[in-house]
């Protein structure tokens, strides 16, 4: 999307809705509530205090979705910076964050310590008051993302409208009916990529809620006409265990967030049929790598030194990196600088190997499993044992070991009874051969544990201990 | 089932699970020998932390790796003591 004249998303949002037949129609639809793209465009969610934002830092720091999706509409263009705060980032690290970001102003539905002695706190509302249209464009504002590493300070990650928007091509014709919903908060950046391809053209977005039951989400995005519909592959997995798998009709299905393997592809296919599915790589301070629609894990190598849609991809030892405008500028603070190559490439630490004409993801460079010096991605394994019909979800991690370092062992969540018994042994011999069939020996698992579930993050990624 | 009966199932499950043939699992038979590499002594040694309930490698510092079948079992009883 070329904007040399550079807009606000109020301003993009207003333009796609004067092109849309019934601009009433396109709202957001969170777990308790409607709220219309006009009146937001027409209103404010601030006290009658958003010309205050001017200038300001502001942290967006709400429990909900919808109020920090308002919130952003209102402040593009305003202030001068926007942090983007997902609700788990509670005390030390939100102090830091604070400090780093040289936060005065906060938009908040909450009282929290940390942000008590901030001047400028406005409890936001998501029941609009009239307001003028804030047309004044005062500010080239700064997007704020945080990283969601499992440990230590978040980092703040520099993203502009111009470069979250990078990879978001013109709208679809103006008539298409498309309601975008995502099982990821719109305050990370997979998120983010939907509520801005939602808003940007004036479709309507659903909005999940960490507080509602997954069958409740899916009973509301049927009700609420849900097409489009995008989450993290362990996402999906648990929208495929549920009974009300089938009672959403999407007619586009996009993973991303984690590697896709080809069992979560075919288990997609299988309940939604004829329904296009989709995968993308996309990363907080890489943007968004590209996009895969041909059913099958990975992607096509010939992606490789190649340009499209301005990203440039190459591998070096082993690992993708990435140049675009969809780049971050950077991190906020002195702690962390986000080092580019001498072509302006950034390292993204996801691992490839390249098969014949395609490359795989294979995991993190920090998350290689050593054994006896033989290199395991875990990833790679769950990726087999994934396949066999019965699992659920599966993690593999290493065990320290005397005799080689680390041995592998999975952890894996089937959807028969748990409970020992010949049932479970035949599921775990099958798991062990079909490894066994399809891997080298050192990765195949020693032990084969079967749990009830296994812990997924607020941002939908499975939890690795060393991640 | 006694330590030792537990650690010769584990090692005939694995010969089994790896289509190999065992030597008898005699006191004297040297492990070199007994046709399972380290890896495949990795597997077991974890697995039978899991069904003795220790890992007597893990446990104590100075354990060099034994050298016959006899001295692994020894290894065993004398950590789950």
């Amino acid at each position: 999307m070329r904007r040399d004249n550079w807009q606000t998303i109020a301003q993009l949002l207003g333009e796609s809705l004067r092109n849309t037949a019934c601009p009433s129609d396109h709202c957001f639809y969170s777990i308790d509530r409607v709220v219309r793209y006009v009146d937001i465009l027409n209103g404010s969610s601030l006290a009658g205090q958003r010309d205050q934002f001017t200038g300001r830092s502001v942290l967006i720091h709400t429990n909900g979705q919808l109020a920090a999706a308002i919130a952003l509409i209102e402040l593009d263009g305003r202030a001068r910076r926007m942090i983007l705060a997902t609700p788990d980032v509670h005390g030390e690290n939100l102090s830091a964050i604070i400090e780093e970001a040289e936060v005065d102003a906060v938009i908040t539905d909450h009282e929290s310590p940390e942000t008590s002695h901030i001047d400028l706190r406005v409890r936001c509302s998501p029941s609009l008051i009239p307001a003028p249209k804030g047309e004044t464009v005062a500010h080239r504002t700064e997007w704020i993302l945080l990283t969601s590493g499992t440990t230590g300070t978040p980092k703040l990650v520099i993203h502009t409208l111009k470069s979250l928007t990078a990879a978001i091509g013109a709208s679809s014709g103006p008539e298409e009916p498309i309601t975008w919903a995502t099982f990821y908060d719109i305050r990370r950046y997979g998120g983010l990529q939907f509520y801005l391809r939602a808003v940007l053209a004036a479709r309507s977005l659903v909005l999940s809620d960490k507080d509602e039951a997954l069958e409740a989400h899916l009973t509301r995005l049927n009700a609420q006409g849900a097409t489009h519909i995008t989450g993290t592959p362990s996402h999906w997995r648990r929208v495929l265990w549920s009974p009300l798998a089938k009672s959403i009709t999407p007619s586009y299905v996009r993973m991303s967030g984690e590697i896709v393997d080809q069992a979560i592809i075919d288990n997609l296919r299988a309940t939604y049929p004829g329904v296009p599915i989709g995968h993308a790589y996309a990363a907080t301070e890489a943007g968004v790598g590209f996009t895969v629609n041909d059913c099958l894990e990975g992607f096509p190598a010939e992606f490789i030194d190649n340009t499209r849609n301005g990203v440039t991809m190459k591998i070096v030892d082993g690992s993708l990196r990435i140049r675009s405008p969809g780049l971050a500028a950077g991190y906020l603070g002195h702690k962390n600088v986000m080092v580019l190559d001498d072509e302006g490439f950034l390292d993204t630490g996801d691992l490839i190997e390249r098969r014949g004409d395609r490359c795989y993801f294979m995991g993190r460079k920090g998350g290689i499993i050593n054994v006896g010096g033989l290199k395991v991605y875990p990833e790679e394994v769950e990726a087999v044992i994934n396949r066999h019909p019965d699992v659920r979800i599966s993690r593999v991690r290493g065990k320290k070991n005397p005799i080689v370092g680390f041995i592998v062992t999975a952890d894996v969540v089937v959807a028969a009874d748990n409970t020992p018994g010949q049932e479970t042994d035949r599921i775990k011999r099958e798991i062990t051969e079909l490894c066994r069939k399809e891997l080298a020996l050192h990765k195949v698992p020693a032990a084969v544990n079967f749990v009830s579930s296994l812990p997924v993050t607020s941002g939908g990624k499975l939890v690795r201990a060393n991640a | 089932m006694s330590i030792r009966s537990k650690i010769v199932s584990e090692f005939e499950n694995f010969a089994k699970e790896h289509k190999k043939t065992l030597p008898p699992l005699t006191d004297d038979l040297v492990l070199l020998d007994s046709g399972i590499d380290s890896l495949g002594f990795a597997v077991i040694v974890s697995r039978l932390e899991e069904s003795v309930g220790v890992d007597p490698f893990s446990t104590s510092e100075e354990t060099d790796f034994p050298v016959t079948f006899g001295d692994f079992v020894k290894l065993y009883e004398n950590a789950a003591r």
